[in-house]
């Protein structure tokens, strides 16, 4: 059982969701990032999204956008990503690290080096998030022969002939994006997101995570009512942005807000 | 390396998944697919639906005031004293560039789904104009995204789209100029993709924006290949266009392919040098990426972060290129050269002396590397450039850059 599975299969036994943070590596700078991912965990975070910056992040709104900027300020590229990912595994072995990002750096370093040094490196999954199924089967071979998850998006403009075929692709977990828009969009409709996700769960038993417009304990309680894993991003890089000079600051904020979530979830 | 030994393939892509060779494709965020599918299913509906052509033609005949002169350039053929020039007159269209070929086709679709708004992002802002001015045609709302520094190059453009009621979005993020323009304009049309549609300015982008694009402008070189049998009694042995994204020149060179005869040369933007690394030249110096939803020649670096441009042009200002160039170019089908800035400036003034016609700086590019060509080809041989756009728009970069202040 890889740790994605273990992960969910273990929250599953004991009647809880999955809180799944997103910070961008290498934001404010690169030395900030393996602090930060102990401290989300130990604010409670089971899974987290590890966004790898890229120049043009078109589906994403302000704030990552901006995470990327600073990221990149700093020269943060996949290798040191990938760095990032292995220094974390020093002491933990247990919390699934998905990496989060754009195609085009992972086309230069080349799909199968890419995977080798991922699966090294103690990733599980990888979301690509201008990769979509009908472009990924040579993708999918490199990461499925080196053990990580390839994990997709839904969305609510996702027509059910192709939830499908989404679900068929992917492994690990289901990415369902609650709102039509970038990231860091307005608030979510929890009913819509439920109505939508009994159709997904007709076509797949993979545990589903819902992003997009989670911003608070309430509203991450209310997803985690419908969805398996509750994934928030924006809401904690704009804490990284307000206090880009003062880590400490960063993870102090980071992780207030993650148990704020998590208890408001496990309540 | 391919040789010409595909020529079928090369008329028949890009395939049902938009792939053109290994380029192209559609590479987008889920929340795009579902809008992009939509699209495919018009467009392959409406594509040979002949009361669809006959609105398009109509609307190229009488609005925009096709077909466009295939110009013989007799002094400029004289002073450069070799092959016969001939001018694709594309400036002389209604908005003053090539770009109004597919806004008009592309708002016809607009109007086939029923979207109330439309959205572009414009480099130069002839898209941006020629979007405006479709939209106030038919009534839509428009919205233009620019890059802020486009914005202050282009000021004429800017004022003309707001005169023609569009709303101009002045683009902060990234190196702040079309690819930024082309990311923000995914963005709106990600959140607002129910009621709104995108008119990519040109033939790149996710399937099937790099086919309807090349579609809708591929008029031009059907009209260049006919007007030069009918002028000439034979086909040229040459064509020159520029290429930033690509939409006039595969415009140009789509309907010659299988007329192996004609050399098609695209022309990029050399900047102050290919060596400078300060260009926007992807098929002469880049490597094949992923970029705004297809695989093509970018500039990126080594570790897939893309590079900054620059052109003193603003529409050839882009690090990315339309996926069926990529494959023309791998095939070898046409050949891709850079031209710098100080060529094409020097082009511009040369074209406007002797001709009377002011070239856009894109264009200039073209016209730079055509009286290279046409240089060491013989008086019987013949060249046809695409003088894609007017250079109004250039004037006041132009005289800036000779230190005047209009």
């Amino acid at each position: 059982m890889n740790r994605i599975e273990a992960c969910f299969t273990s929250l599953k036994s004991q009647n809880r969701k999955a809180l799944i943070p997103y910070v961008t590596a290498g934001d404010p700078q690169p030395g900030v990032t393996v602090g930060l991912m102990h401290a989300m965990v130990e604010a409670g975070a089971d899974i987290i999204e590890l966004g790898v910056p890229f120049s043009d992040p078109m589906a994403d709104g302000p704030v990552i956008q901006l995470a990327c900027e600073r990221a990149l300020a700093h020269n943060t590229r996949l290798v040191d990503v990938l760095a990032m990912v292995a220094q974390f595994r020093e002491t933990n072995n247990e919390t699934p690290v998905v990496l989060m990002g754009y195609l085009n750096p992972v086309e230069m370093m080349g799909y199968e080096a890419f995977a080798e040094q991922a699966a090294r490196a103690g990733v599980d999954g990888v979301l690509t998030v201008d990769l979509p199924p009908e472009e990924s089967e040579a993708f999918v071979a490199a990461m499925k022969a080196n053990a990580i998850d390839v994990i997709y998006l839904l969305a609510p403009t996702t027509e059910e002939s192709r939830i499908e075929a989404v679900c068929r692709y992917g492994s690990g977990y289901v990415y369902y994006v609650s709102v039509k828009g970038v990231t860091g969009s307005a608030a979510l409709d929890v009913d819509e997101v439920s109505r939508k996700l009994e159709v997904v769960r007709r076509h797949t038993d993979m545990p589903v995570g819902v992003g997009f417009g989670i911003r608070d304990g309430a509203s991450a309680a209310a997803v985690g009512e419908v969805a398996d894993g509750v994934i928030v991003g924006s809401v904690l890089v704009n804490q990284i942005a307000e206090h880009a000079e003062n880590p400490d600051a960063i993870k102090t904020n980071v992780s207030a807000i993650l148990t704020q979530m998590r208890s408001a979830m496990d309540a | 390396m391919p040789k010409i030994d595909n020529i079928d393939s090369l008329l028949q892509a890009p395939d049902e998944r938009g792939h053109f060779g290994p380029y192209g494709g559609r590479f987008v965020s889920e929340t795009l697919m579902g809008a992009l599918q939509e699209l495919e299913a018009l467009y392959e509906k409406v594509a040979n639906d002949p009361s669809f052509r006959e609105e398009f033609d109509r609307d190229l005949a009488h609005y925009v005031g096709r077909p466009s002169p295939l110009y013989f350039a007799e002094r400029l053929t004289r002073e450069v004293g070799g092959a016969k020039i001939y001018l694709k007159r594309e400036d002389l269209n209604h908005t003053g560039a090539h770009k109004v070929n597919n806004t008009i086709g592309q708002a016809l679709l607009a109007k086939y789904m029923g979207k109330p708004r439309i959205i572009a992002e414009t480099g130069a802002g002839q898209h941006g104009v020629a979007s405006a001015t479709v939209a106030a045609r038919l009534g839509l709302e428009c919205k233009v995204y620019m890059g802020i520094d486009d914005v202050k190059r282009q000021a004429l453009n800017v004022y003309r789209m707001k005169l023609l009621g569009a709303e101009v979005v002045a683009v902060e993020s990234g190196t702040r100029t079309l690819k930024d323009a082309m990311n923000e304009a995914m963005r709106d049309w990600v959140t607002n993709v129910d009621s709104t549609f995108y008119i990519i300015g040109t033939a790149a982008g996710p399937h099937p924006y790099p086919k309807l694009v090349r579609d809708f402008q591929c008029i031009i070189g059907r009209e260049a290949r006919e007007q030069c049998l009918t002028q000439e009694g034979r086909l040229p042995d040459a064509l020159v266009a520029c290429v930033g994204g690509g939409s006039n020149a595969i415009g140009l060179f789509h309907p010659f392919i299988a007329d192996e005869s004609v050399r098609m040369i695209g022309v990029e933007a050399g900047g102050y040098g290919v060596e400078t690394g300060d260009h926007a030249a992807p098929l002469c110096a880049g490597r094949p990426g992923v970029l705004h939803g297809n695989r093509t020649y970018l500039m990126a670096d080594d570790a897939g972060q893309i590079q900054g441009t620059h052109s003193v042009s603003a529409g050839l200002d882009y690090p990315g290129v339309g996926p069926e160039h990529s494959w023309l170019k791998d095939c070898g089908r046409a050949e891709y050269v850079a031209v710098n800035d100080d060529e094409a400036l020097a082009a511009f003034r040369m074209l406007t002396r002797v001709e009377g016609i002011m070239p856009a700086l894109e264009s200039s590019h073209a016209i730079a590397h055509a009286v290279k060509v046409a240089k060491e080809m013989s008086p019987d041989q013949i060249v046809v450039v695409n003088l894609s756009g007017r250079g109004d728009k250039d004037i006041h970069t132009v005289a800036g850059i000779d230190g005047i202040e209009l």
